[in-house]
């Protein structure tokens, strides 16, 4: 166990930086998600922490040691890599075992060790077989077996859910959370699906062309989003953002007006005729009527019932504004509405996308 | 009517099939029956009367038995384990490392070795290993097959190491693998099926090459059984059809047995993709 420092790293592929200036620190046992979308950088941070790619410039210490230019195997690393990557003309076991095989453990100590991790993962039925005779939910877990089997000091985990169904992912994401809180080691997660990001991690780090846009708490990122891209990837469905101007004491978006007054201190600062962006969180809406003080407006465009909730979604001027409405029934609205909504849960972003609050 | 010609396109169809059938089948007929008839000729005959006489007179002949059981095998395996070997750790550098160009070179060697072929190329060869004082050796010789046959080896070795996920060699470092460990383990087990091919490839290739031999070879002891078939001429430089088929089936044997034991051992597969 240990905690991992990432310090100003830049990686550049020819002309492209791919991770450009990114510094974060993991505490020991700590759980940190890369979430961002493909190509933001994530994969590649993790392949530097892993020693498969050589950072530009910057440094990277695991457990006050600087890795930077170790080689993988001195790391003392576990991955879990998006393919499982296990070894096809192996069987099980030997997989698992093949870490400790490496570390010229014995042949007895790895038969055991193999057994008791794939005993605590449940497929210690399949030790003989081969993985190609297995389901993908297993392979998974042997991939896992064989990234704990050597009790590293980080595990590293490159989207490992990605290649299951919807229903084993959701088995899948339980079972690794359990098992990071048993283990208490510190992981990397990197992942492109924001409900995996915020279930597992302790702390999310939003990425975005080669930088990380936002770091925190998964809630505080979810209900503090420092960007409209953090606001737009988080969530889903996501953060409806609404392009607005400031003119006089209200946000005007051709037919759309909001009164700003109660933002007062917010707005402190924010010129007159400033382009800004609204933004309201689908669960944040409900259906409103004249009696409300704060609303949007528009134009039903589609209802998608969906068991205990349903999303409403409003054509509002160029745009769509979508609510999750919570309850058995689907609303039955038709033609012209509006969404009602709390001034005190409206985010808002400047010109420049970043979030702007009372400061 | 429509029946008729139903049948009667069958039955074209089958006389077509028996007349190609025939064509690959008889020849080896010919080499299974001839070598055990007391007087054969070219046509295919049953053995009349039954001998294994032409076999006697063949492991009579030390030179032409030394030149299959010894001098074959020393040049045929010695150039299979040399190509095997090369081809597979050059095909692994270029499928791997960020070589300029290496697809641009991979196919430049293809196409040039299949260019400039063997006969073409013989007079700068024989001057090439004359230099090296490598004339009348089996060195020389294996040297040319291996130079020969390289390229093509390499070429098919590279589908097989392309197919290889680098995902897995990944996994092998990050658990802590050595680079060579990780290329002992992982990378030459997946590829194997491959080394195989390209083994068989060249033994078969070295085994039945005659110009480089008859060319570069000068002593009747170091002559492989290409070149020594021809002790079973009489001197006019007619073939004694008995004595040279018993030769040569002799000759196909060890192909055969190369072949089917690797087969039963690793199975063939003559392109790369692993089944996971």
């Amino acid at each position: 166990m240990a905690n991992v420092t990432f310090a100003s790293i830049t990686k550049q592929f020819g002309t492209v930086k791919a991770v450009d200036d990114v510094s974060f620190e993991l505490a020991d046992g700590e759980f940190v998600c890369l979430l961002g979308p493909s190509g933001c950088g994530k994969t590649t941070t993790l392949r530097m922490i892993a020693g498969l790619e050589q950072p530009t410039s910057g440094r990277i210490s695991i457990g006050g040691e600087d890795v930077t230019d170790a080689k993988p195997k001195e790391r003392d690393i576990g991955m879990v890599f998006q393919d499982y990557a296990l070894f096809p003309h192996m069987t099980i076991e030997a997989n698992i075992a093949y870490p400790l095989k490496v570390r010229g453990v014995g042949a007895r100590e790895r038969a055991a060790r193999a057994a008791e991790v794939a005993a605590s993962l449940q497929i210690d039925q399949l030790l003989a077989r081969r993985p190609g005779q297995i389901s993908g939910g297993q392979q998974q877990r042997t991939s896992l077996a064989r990234a704990v089997v050597h009790k590293p000091r980080v595990y590293l985990f490159d989207e490992p859910l990605s290649n299951l169904d919807a229903k084993l992912r959701l088995e899948a994401r339980s079972f690794l959370k359990h098992l990071q809180r048993e283990l208490g080691v510190t992981s990397i997660y990197v992942t492109h699906d924001q409900a995996e990001a915020m279930a597992l991690a302790d702390r999310v780090a939003v990425m975005d062309k080669g930088r990380i846009v936002q770091i925190g708490p998964p809630l505080e990122v979810y209900h503090r989003p420092a960007t409209t891209f953090v606001a737009n990837f988080l969530g889903s469905p996501p953060m409806n953002l609404l392009p607005v101007r400031l003119e006089g004491d209200a946000f005007h978006a051709g037919p759309l007006r909001v009164d700003a007054r109660g933002f007062a201190d917010r707005l402190r600062g924010v010129a007159e005729g400033s382009e800004l962006t609204l933004g309201l969180r689908p669960e944040h809406l409900r259906l409103g009527g004249e009696g409300d003080e704060w609303t949007v407006p528009g134009h039903v465009y589609a209802v998608e019932p969906l068991g205990p909730e349903s999303l409403v979604t409003l054509r509002v001027g160029e745009g769509l504004v979508t609510a999750r409405l919570f309850g058995d029934e689907a609303p039955q609205v038709t033609g012209d509405a509006r969404f009602a909504f709390d001034p005190k849960n409206l985010h808002l972003f400047g010109a420049d996308g970043r979030r702007i609050q009372v400061p | 009517m429509k029946l008729v010609r139903h049948v009667l396109a069958r039955v074209g169809f089958y006389v077509l099939a028996a007349l190609f059938a025939a064509l690959f089948a008889l020849p080896l007929l010919w080499l299974l029956f001839a070598p055990f008839s007391a007087k054969a000729n070219l046509a295919v005959a049953l053995p009349d009367p039954f001998t294994f006489s032409n076999f006697g007179k063949v492991f009579a002949n030390s030179f032409a038995v030394r030149a299959l059981f010894q001098n074959s095998v020393i040049q045929a395996v010695g150039a299979m384990v040399l190509v095997t070997l090369l081809a597979t750790l050059a095909a692994y550098a270029l499928s791997r490392a960020p070589i300029r160009g290496r697809d641009a070179l991979s196919y430049g060697l293809v196409l040039f070795s299949s260019i400039v072929t063997g006969t073409a190329a013989m007079v700068p060869l024989f001057l090439l290993i004359f230099q090296l004082g490598l004339i009348d050796t089996h060195v020389g010789v294996i040297l040319v097959f291996t130079g020969g046959l390289l390229p093509a080896a390499i070429f098919i070795m590279r589908d097989f190491v392309d197919s290889i996920p680098r995902s897995y060699e990944e996994s092998a470092l990050v658990a802590g693998a050595s680079p060579w460990g990780m290329f002992r383990d992982i990378a030459l087990p997946i590829v194997r099926p491959g080394m195989m091919v390209v083994g068989v490839w060249t033994f078969v290739n070295v085994w039945g090459g005659f110009l480089v031999p008859f060319i570069l070879l000068r002593s009747p002891s170091k002559m492989p059984a290409a070149v020594a078939i021809y002790s079973f001429y009489t001197e006019g430089g007619t073939p004694i059809i008995t004595l040279t088929t018993a030769y040569a089936l002799l000759y196909t044997l060890p192909v055969l047995a190369l072949y089917l034991f690797v087969n039963w051992k690793y199975g063939f597969r003559f392109f790369g993709g692993i089944k996971s």
